[in-house]
């Protein structure tokens, strides 16, 4: 482990896709980045499991038995059904049904389906925004730069649950308490990325401030190519390494911002159930013998973000040698 | 040094004026402060006698500047739900919070800074590698299902703590503390571990990646050379290195811990601000909601501010760098 | 009524005995006891909230005129007697020995003082005294009430009207109840003054409200308690793990799915019983077009084939058995069965979804429509359950609900009279501070907007209207002769059924969480009153 000899700027070779895609997935898998991943068997593990994630959750509407948000799929008659392998399990709920007769696993699969939506919508939303300000900020300098570093700072200081309660409190306000459950979702991506763009913001003004001064930059200057070009052709791609591994680290923090908000009753509502609601209505028949309710999600949910984790973490010390 | 502490206390300033305009925004806009006091049946001509006498129809810079006073005295307006004033629910349930925010700090310091130690020195040790598990799991378990897990475990199969509330408080002053009673202690262990866990794997992390780092370094290479034992070495160079950026950021986090808090109290019904807060949430009441978010502000300013003075009075080579012109 | 049944392990026996000789010098039997609500006790002030929990919080400090025994019965509070010397006048007698916990003496002057105050703007309980009645004091302890009308049933609400001090009232600025603009918050609703069997000792709203025993208190105390220490925990799960671990003696409620659990853990024990409270859904009926729907133009509801297509879509008796685990009574009325004597006349006709479809098809809603039902979810036993169990029977005749389930206090804003009745279909309980129908005729299906009574209709949330059925109301009021005015009550609810009013589901069963250390009455009407609890010593 021992593999110093690699610089930084010259790892996320992979995001520079000018070469043909075989080319480019090929220089892929001889990278160190590759190299190091099939090294880690944890890591490898926790790739494939995350993927699992994700492949269930794109194809929920083919495996679940049920669709769980469709009150007209619920039969009441089925309601607090044991996980099958128990005495009183009944086919075809494999996990067993909740106080409302909802097959737990396909809960979990359309869970999973908000779940990763608010987080990967989140993240994609931070990480524009913070690019954006990012870029600017370290492009212009100056007083536009003082302005949007201050303004960051001060969000810094603010964690992201606090910023998404007090966003979904106050829409709650404005709105009478009233919002459908695709709103409802909107409002978790809007509070959960405006809490977390400053990280990339940060990052991306660091680097466009290093590159700003070299050569090419000064070059592309010269032959007249718009500030907007050159940020987003030359500058940006420099910066994308260390911009994935905080995207990979913000993506779980984003899924359990959802999952807290949801389950402190902030967040996605009972008819349309993420993993934090289940848990947080689960909890309520934890201690009266009817565990599977809330074990399940729960076990989920720690199951994914450990995994989600665990690529965030060998990513970071990948890209960043200096940290083994 | 004195012109940095200006600087720094104007920039405070303002980022109290900001998070003072938005709270006012949400007391003002979000929530009609008028139709939230009126009764069941209060004519037209009442209400607006009303808005008259709050002073809801001057200019609005004249409100905000209004707003901002009563706010620099601890008048932040009347509760909702509770028809009582924000800042006096503030201050009883403020002491339970601290005292919270300070037993998890503290807890997490503690083996935060062992378990560092400890996985840095020994990094290939089994005991390293549990460490470093414990870590990914305080990290990617959420807050809640770690208090729920807790309560399950501690408090309803085994029965041994408490699975909710203060215990018994002492009242000294204004101020109530649960360290003095046997109840007050045994009912602050769980929701300490479940706020101070997540801070804990931070600082773990953070003393092993600092302690690999120093060792790597030259002159704890001289050290050995010069023979000094490793005890020594260790303890009186490589870890007293390691403290300063350990210290600071737990005094920044500090004010992360106050906001988590938030989850922790609901799970454990501890009766603190960040409790008040989320039923707040719930209920949609305004006043509380922007009063928490101005004494939360202040908190995080206060220790930033303080932080960043301190980090330059033990840290020489940051007063060089502050010196110059930005 | 239950009571419940003391149960000792020989250990148990041990412990308390070695405890008890250990603690000899203590005052003999003296008890702290804990209880935990799920909701929390918010003001003091006894005219803010007219709500269940709220008045039996009150009632451990407060008193008034008359009062109700452990079977419901109206027995003589604050008042020794009284009579009816013409169906218009009243007359009361009352105590002389009675001191408020500030010392000062109970006499008329207070009596007439709470009459206006619990009358003024901002109070909860206007509607204790019919519009138009007149106090008179005679001498400092005979009160006459004159009255408008005849009214057999004028002290049936009493026994929640609380009698304050008039001169505490004026020298704390706290005449007005909960004043309107609540800049500074009232007095009253941070202290007490009252005449009760205890006093509040601290009170930190959400937190903890401690009471101790009023030594002058005028009736003989049956409890055993030095003080009750009141802590709201919302949370269910931790309610009963508080229960079960001995942290607290008496939880209300408990969670349905937890009562076995309870049961078995040789601690404590559930006290179940009906309550008095039934549980119903209503429609807008008079709404031109409905607030939340989308239907424009006009109003579904006041189709009555709609009306009874809903009606029969909801089956009472599987949410009984799923949602309720069996602990709740279906009913065909809009009162429970205690309470009016012919309730046996009426049987609620089980659900039929394809009828309910058929009659969908029949009103020109063949795919049904969308419509927001408004729902509270910390009041009643599993509320929000219950409607979601209610969206999912529905959807099955192609009713699509979009569900806004919320804390009780946003919903009763939204729905209730203050709010202007912004609902288009909901669910709420009802049990009548009366213990008589008369109230819920009255209150929750007379019509709105009477120019002669303007309090008719006050939480009738659907709007529902018939003349007819409001001669009846108005005839059982004043009907003295009991088997008469049965009849009358049983015309009217006939009436109801037919215009298919409102779909009662069920009266909820009570649950309460008691430590087998405590003894103490559980009244249907669900009020926890502590004064009447003694705890074994440890």
């Amino acid at each position: 482990m021992t593999e110093t000899a690699v610089p930084q700027q010259a790892e996320p070779s992979a995001p520079r896709p000018r070469a043909a895609p075989a080319g480019w997935l090929g220089r892929a898998l001889d990278s160190d980045v590759f190299y190091s991943f099939r090294r880690s068997r944890l890591t490898m593990i926790a790739g494939a499991v995350t993927l699992l994630f994700f492949l269930v959750a794109i194809l929920a509407p083919l495996l679940a038995v049920q669709d769980p948000f469709d009150p007209a799929q619920l039969q009441l008659m089925n309601s607090r059904i044991a996980p099958l392998w128990t005495a009183d399990g009944q086919s075809p709920f494999l996990l067993g049904t909740d106080e409302q007769g909802r097959d737990v696993l396909s809960a979990i699969l359309y869970g999973l389906r908000i779940s990763l939506a608010v987080g990967v919508l989140g993240v994609v939303f931070a990480g524009a925004l913070g690019i954006l300000l990012g870029l600017i900020a370290g492009y212009f300098g100056g007083a536009v730069d003082s302005l949007i570093m201050r303004i960051a700072d001060v969000q810094l200081t603010f964690p992201a649950i606090l910023i998404a309660l007090l966003v979904n409190g106050v829409v709650k306000s404005v709105f009478g308490n009233r919002l459908d459950a695709a709103s409802t979702l909107a409002v978790l991506v809007f509070a959960i990325g405006l809490s977390f763009w400053v990280q990339y913001a940060r990052t991306v003004r660091g680097s466009v401030m290093v590159e700003k001064n070299r050569d090419y930059v000064a070059a592309a200057q010269l032959i007249g190519l718009p500030a907007p070009v050159i940020m987003l052709r030359h500058v940006l791609p420099n910066t994308m390494g260390p911009i994935l591994v905080i995207a990979t680290i913000n993506l779980a923090l984003a899924i359990i911002t959802e999952a807290t908000l949801s389950f402190l009753g902030a967040g996605m509502p009972d008819t349309m159930p993420s993993l934090g609601t289940l848990i947080r209505v689960g909890n309520n028949y934890l201690f009266s013998g009817e565990w599977w309710i809330v074990a399940f999600p729960g076990f989920s949910l720690a199951a994914l973000i450990l995994s989600i984790n665990l690529l965030g973490d060998w990513l970071r010390d990948a890209l960043n040698p200096k940290l083994r | 040094m004195l012109a940095f502490t200006v600087r720094r206390a104007i920039q405070a300033v303002g980022v109290m004026i900001a998070v003072g305009i938005i709270a006012f925004s949400m007391f003002r806009f979000a929530g009609d402060p008028v139709n939230q006091m009126v009764a069941i049946d209060t004519s037209a001509a009442d209400r607006a006698a009303l808005r008259h006498s709050l002073g809801l129809d001057d200019p609005i810079p004249v409100q905000f500047a209004h707003y901002f006073v009563n706010a620099a005295q601890f008048k932040f307006g009347v509760s909702y739900q509770f028809r009582q004033p924000v800042a006096s629910l503030l201050a009883e349930r403020m002491p339970a919070t601290l005292e919270l925010a300070i037993c998890a700090t503290v807890l997490s310091m503690v083996f935060g800074i062992l378990m560092g130690v400890y996985s840095a020195l020994r990094r290939d040790s089994l005991l390293a590698k549990i460490f470093q598990a414990v870590s990914l799991i305080g990290i990617s378990l959420p807050t809640f299902l770690i208090g729920i897990l807790l309560i399950y475990l501690f408090a309803v199969t085994l029965g041994w703590l408490p699975s909710f509330g203060r215990g018994d408080v002492v009242r000294i002053g204004w101020w109530t503390t649960g360290l003095l009673t046997v109840s007050g202690l045994k009912a602050l262990i769980m929701p300490s571990v479940t706020l101070g866990l997540f801070q804990m794997t931070l600082i773990m992390r953070l003393v092993r990646a600092e302690m690999l780092e120093v060792l790597r370094t030259d002159y704890i290479r001289f050290a050995r050379a010069r023979g000094l034992t490793t005890r020594a070495i260790h303890f009186g160079h490589a870890l007293k290195n390691t403290l300063v950026p350990v210290i600071t950021v737990a005094g920044l986090q500090f004010g992360s811990v106050i906001a988590f808090a938030i989850i922790t109290e609901t799970v454990f019904q501890w009766p603190g601000m960040g409790l008040l807060f989320l039923q707040a949430v719930q209920n949609v009441d305004i006043p509380i909601m922007a009063a928490y978010l101005l004494m939360v502000s202040l908190i995080f300013v206060t220790i930033n501010f303080i932080v960043d003075i301190l980090y330059t009075v033990v840290d020489p080579r940051l007063r060089a760098t502050i010196s110059r012109p930005a | 009524m239950q009571m419940s049944v003391r149960q000792m392990s020989v250990r148990q026996i041990l412990l308390a005995a070695i405890t008890a000789s250990i603690a000899a010098f203590a005052p003999a039997s003296a008890q702290t006891l804990r209880y935990a609500n799920q909701g929390d006790l918010k003001s003091l002030d006894p005219y803010t909230l007219r709500e269940t929990t709220t008045i039996a919080h009150h009632g451990h400090v407060y008193e008034g005129l008359v009062a109700r025994d452990k079977e419901l019965k109206v027995v003589p509070g604050l008042a020794e007697s009284w009579e009816t010397p013409e169906p218009t006048r009243w007359r009361f007698h009352l105590r002389h020995d009675v001191k408020f916990h500030n010392g000062d003496p109970f006499t008329a002057d207070d009596v007439l003082f709470s009459a206006d105050r619990v009358r003024a703007v901002g109070s909860d309980f206007a509607t204790v005294l019919p519009a138009g009645a007149k106090f008179v004091k005679v001498d400092d302890y005979t009160v006459d009430v004159m009255l408008a009308s005849p009214n057999p049933i004028l002290i049936t609400q009493w026994d929640g009207w609380y009698i304050m001090d008039k001169k505490w009232c004026e020298e704390n600025s706290a005449v007005a109840p909960t004043p309107a603009s609540a800049t500074t918050p009232s007095y009253a609703s941070l202290h007490e003054n009252g005449t009760g069997p205890f006093f509040i000792e601290s009170h930190q709203p959400g937190v903890k409200t401690v009471f101790k025993p009023y030594a002058g208190w005028w009736r003989k105390p049956e409890h055993n308690l030095k003080e009750i220490v009141f802590t709201p925990i919302a949370s269910a799960s931790t309610r009963v793990a508080a229960l079960l671990s001995g942290e607290v003696d008496v939880i209300e409620p408990v969670p349905i799915q937890d009562i076995q659990r309870v049961n078995a853990s040789g601690n404590a024990k559930v006290l179940t019983g009906p309550e008095l409270r039934t549980l119903f859904i209503g429609m807008d009926q008079l709404r031109d077009e409905l607030l939340y729907s989308n239907i424009k133009g006009k109003n579904p509801f006041k189709d009555i084939r709609v009306r009874e297509a809903f009606y029969k879509a909801i089956d009472v008796d599987l949410i009984k058995n799923r949602v309720m685990r069996g602990l709740s009574t279906p009913s065909a009325l809009m009162i429970a069965p205690e309470l009016f004597s012919l309730s046996k006349d009426f049987i609620r006709p089980k659900a039929d979804p394809e009828a309910a479809k058929k009659l969908m098809v029949a009103a020109g809603y063949p795919d049904g429509f969308e419509v927001t039902m408004d729902c509270p979810n910390d009041r009643y036993v599993n509320d929000a359950a219950i409607c979601e169990a209610v969206v999912g029977m529905l959807a099955r005749i192609g009713v699509k609900i979009d569900l806004l389930a919320q804390p009780k206090q946003l919903y009763f804003a939204k729905v209730l009279k203050p709010g202007g009745f912004k609902t288009s279909f909901f669910m709420l309980g009802w049990q009548p501070a009366s213990q008589d129908s008369h109230n819920v005729m009255h209150d929750i299906m007379g019509c709105r907007e009477d120019p002669q009574d303007t309090s008719r209709g006050a939480t009738n949330l659907s709007g529902y209207c018939n003349k007819d059925f409001d001669a009846l109301t108005d005839k059982a009021l004043v009907e003295t002769d009991a088997a008469k005015r049965d009849q009358l009550i049983k015309q009217a609810f006939e009436i109801s059924i037919k215009d298919y009013a409102y779909i009662p589901l069920h009266q909820q069963a009570l649950a309460w969480g008691v430590s087998n250390k405590v003894k103490l009455t559980q009244r249907p009407d669900n009020q926890v009153l502590l004064y009447w609890a003694t705890k074994q010593e440890q």
